[in-house]
């Protein structure tokens, strides 16, 4: 049967089992768009390249699956780098395909060109430009394939426009051609047993877990290993959700703007069982002060990141999941002592809070809509003293319920991550925690919302500043706030021309009311809510310093 | 201290790019690099002198084994392996000159391989020190413009780092 490029493209895409595309159609994506017109994928048209991307992101951390995000050469393209970059370093399964011009003007800096492979190098697992149209198929089924497995990670594939257009007989995909490529390891048997002896050995053992967990789908395991060891667990901002944040052995976050407790916990620790994880310099502070009474174990899929930022004494690379089944038949059942209590200590003692003066302060938003959700919504957030926030005073219990842009930090990340988010999860409560810096930075994706109905609510934590940047000139720069205050329009108006719900909260008693009313409308919300202007997060460990160090 | 790495690599578009985009990121400094064909039409051999200690090295290979397109990377610089680099002098010759400058190359067992009214040119094959210690000989004279290939290396005696023990991972 003849078919076109274009045609073979969403077919190899189908056959993955796909169900949804994030796109914006341009020039060079025509062929592949007109056979997306008459085909069961559902295409969601956001309103910027850089929100397909976004959302194809959100979409593939609430559900699992890999999110796909489609644009046209050039301008499209480059405006998915930024998401694809933030796929790349929170090692999300993203499968990002461009248009690209016809084969005989590429290369000479034809209308709507760019080199997006050459572009995406180093933010890519992967990539492709198809030259070929009996490659098509196949690319497409590795694409998948490398995007999925191992450390999972965005894949791009650039497919010139005369070959979505050519036609051929379709057959199917070849053979792959993936030599190089061995994702499925597991350590030796020695490794395992030099990580069984030390856990056996250990008098103060800690686990930090982290966006591996999540991959993994070990929730089960790490908790199975946690109650084995009695090791309090503490999450990374990607790991939030892996483990139940109301079980007696959390820790919650650690790093800059962790616990107290998860922070002095490391410091103390003489184990740290890292899964997951790849110690990133938010999460260290000051490397050569890390867990410096610690051994340390570390389990990842990636073997690149054993000793890449600290010393490790028990490499072990592997899937989470299978790796941790594998460790806990080696280990026995520990009993509670000094450790356990010292932790639980320090749980009393230096609690997360903050100060009530009658203004409505953040972190009581962010609690409040703890409680109307009864912790069930899948939390998107952007970046800066919001999302911070977010990981303190939103106590995430489930996986994949909290969907944040941890690496890489992009500002604009979570509204169209929880554009995605409700459409892998209909049924969900979705609430997007953003900035009033943030929140600019893709409100045009509130048409996308309303345009598919899709019902998110988006909590703005408005207090007139980039909130974070301000506070590290408060700290740091002798409060000189070099361009941080904004002008910022009227939110309410600003949703209600969208086409939305708009509220607006500035005393702290309408909280509960507004977010009833935001629950009750089947309809995109957004509430405006008005906080206290310089309110700070807090404890904080200084930029440079040892966790240990912490200031509030 | 310099590592000898070869590494395999599928012979698609875009890999030398990859490689060295990978190097030039991180922080990893090349000394040398030597591409070409191998057995295997489908396979390329890279040849990478890198300067690093053993956390470097440990880094450049396994950040080059996570791309897609590297097969094989063997760092086998404490092995026995045999190494060349070919060099191309032309350096200024006088026609009193040209004797002692051949003398030179009977010496390095190098080539002349072309003659100017003032110039010779020269080819030369051999290790790091032979190479080194030919061009200080021609220095004297004038080294007009010289081009070296890097070095290329193979494993000694029966011992390869070839691609036909690779099984292909199946989909």
């Amino acid at each position: 049967m003849r078919k076109t490029g274009g045609e073979i493209l969403i077919d190899s895409i189908l056959k993955e089992g796909v169900d949804t595309i994030f796109g914006y159609p341009g020039g060079a994506v025509l062929p592949i768009y007109d056979a997306l017109y008459e085909s069961n994928i559902r295409h969601i048209l956001t309103r910027h390249e850089q929100g397909a991307a976004h959302a194809a992101d959100g979409y593939a951390r609430a559900s699992g699956r890999p999110g796909v995000c489609l644009a046209t050469s050039g301008p499209g393209a480059t405006n998915l780098v930024t998401g694809i970059a933030n796929a790349y370093m929170d090692s999300v399964p993203l499968v990002a395909f461009t248009g690209q011009v016809a084969t005989s003007v590429l290369g000479k800096d034809s209308f709507q060109e760019a080199d997006i492979v050459g572009i995406t190098m180093p933010i890519t697992k992967h990539s492709y430009l198809v030259k070929d149209i009996g490659d098509i198929a196949r690319v497409v089924k590795e694409a998948f394939y490398i995007a999925t497995t191992g450390r999972p990670g965005p894949v791009l594939v650039d497919i010139p426009k005369d070959i979505s257009d050519a036609r051929v007989d379709y057959e199917n995909p070849g053979p792959a051609n993936l030599k190089g490529y061995r994702p499925a390891q597991l350590p030796s048997s020695r490794r395992l047993k030099e990580a069984a002896d030390l856990i056996a050995a250990a008098k103060r053992p800690v686990i930090y877990a982290g966006g591996g967990v999540v991959s993994s789908g070990a929730y089960r395991e790490l908790l199975h290993l946690a109650e084995l060891i009695l090791a309090p667990v503490t999450t990374t901002l990607m790991g939030l959700g892996c483990f139940p944040g109301d079980h007696p052995l959390s820790l919650g976050m650690l790093g800059m703007h962790g616990s107290k407790y998860a922070n002095y916990a490391i410091c103390e620790c003489d184990l740290l069982i890292a899964l997951g994880v790849r110690f990133d310099d938010r999460v260290t502070g000051k490397i050569a002060e890390f867990a410096p009474r610690a051994k340390i174990i570390h389990l990842d899929i990636d073997a690149a990141e054993m000793g890449k930022n600290v010393r490790v004494d028990v490499p072990l690379v592997g899937d989470v999941k299978e790796v941790i089944n594998l460790l806990v038949s080696n280990l026995k059942a520990k009993l509670p002592g000094a450790w356990q209590e010292q932790v639980y200590i320090w749980k009393k003692e230096f609690p997360v809070y903050y100060e009530e003066n009658g203004h409505l302060k953040p972190q009581q938003v962010i609690q409040e809509i703890y409680y109307i959700t009864k912790g069930k919504a899948i939390i998107t957030t952007e970046v800066g003293q919001h999302q911070m926030w977010t990981t303190q005073y939103y106590n995430f219990t489930r996986p994949r319920s909290f969907i944040s842009s941890g690496g890489l930090g992009t500002m604009g990340f979570g509204l169209p991550a929880a554009i995605g988010a409700q459409v892998a999860c209909p049924e969900a409560v979705v609430f997007n925690i953003a900035g009033d810096g943030s929140i600019q930075m893709n409100i045009q994706e509130l048409a996308t919302a309303v345009n598919y109905n899709l019902p998110v609510k988006i909590a703005i934590i408005n207090n007139g500043y980039l909130g974070m940047v301000r506070q590290w000139q408060e700290f740091f720069y002798n409060r000189r706030y070099s361009y941080t205050e904004l002008v910022n329009p009227d939110f309410v108006k600003l949703a209600e021309a969208y086409g939305a719900v708009g509220i607006r909260v500035t005393e702290p008693k309408e909280v509960t009311g507004a977010l009833k009313k935001a629950m009750a409308v089947k309809k995109p919300v957004v509430i405006d809510f008005v906080v206290e202007r310089e309110e700070n997060v807090l404890p904080m460990v200084p930029p440079g310093e040892a966790l240990g160090k912490m200031l509030g | 201290m310099y590592h000898t790495l070869t590494v395999l690599v599928a012979n698609s578009p875009g890999v030398l790019y990859r490689v060295v985009g990978l190097f030039s990121r991180r922080g990893f400094n090349i000394e040398s690099l030597a591409v070409g064909q191998t057995e295997n039409e489908n396979v390329s051999r890279m040849t990478i002198v890198v300067e690093g200690d053993a956390l470097v090295l440990e880094q450049v290979t396994k950040q080059l084994r996570k791309l897609i397109d590297v097969i094989k990377v063997s760092d086998i610089t404490a092995e026995e392996f045999v190494a060349r680099e070919l060099v191309l002098a032309k350096v200024t010759a006088n026609p009193a000159q040209r004797g002692e400058i051949m003398q030179i190359a009977d010496i390095f067992r190098a080539r002349i391989v072309d003659l100017g009214r003032r110039t010779l040119t020269l080819e030369c094959t051999g290790d790091e020190a032979k190479i080194k210690a030919f061009e200080e000989s021609l220095r004297p004279y004038g080294i007009k413009e010289l081009v070296r290939t890097g070095k290329i290396a193979l494993l000694r005696g029966s011992k390869y780092a070839g691609v036909n023990n690779i099984k292909e991972e199946a989909l």
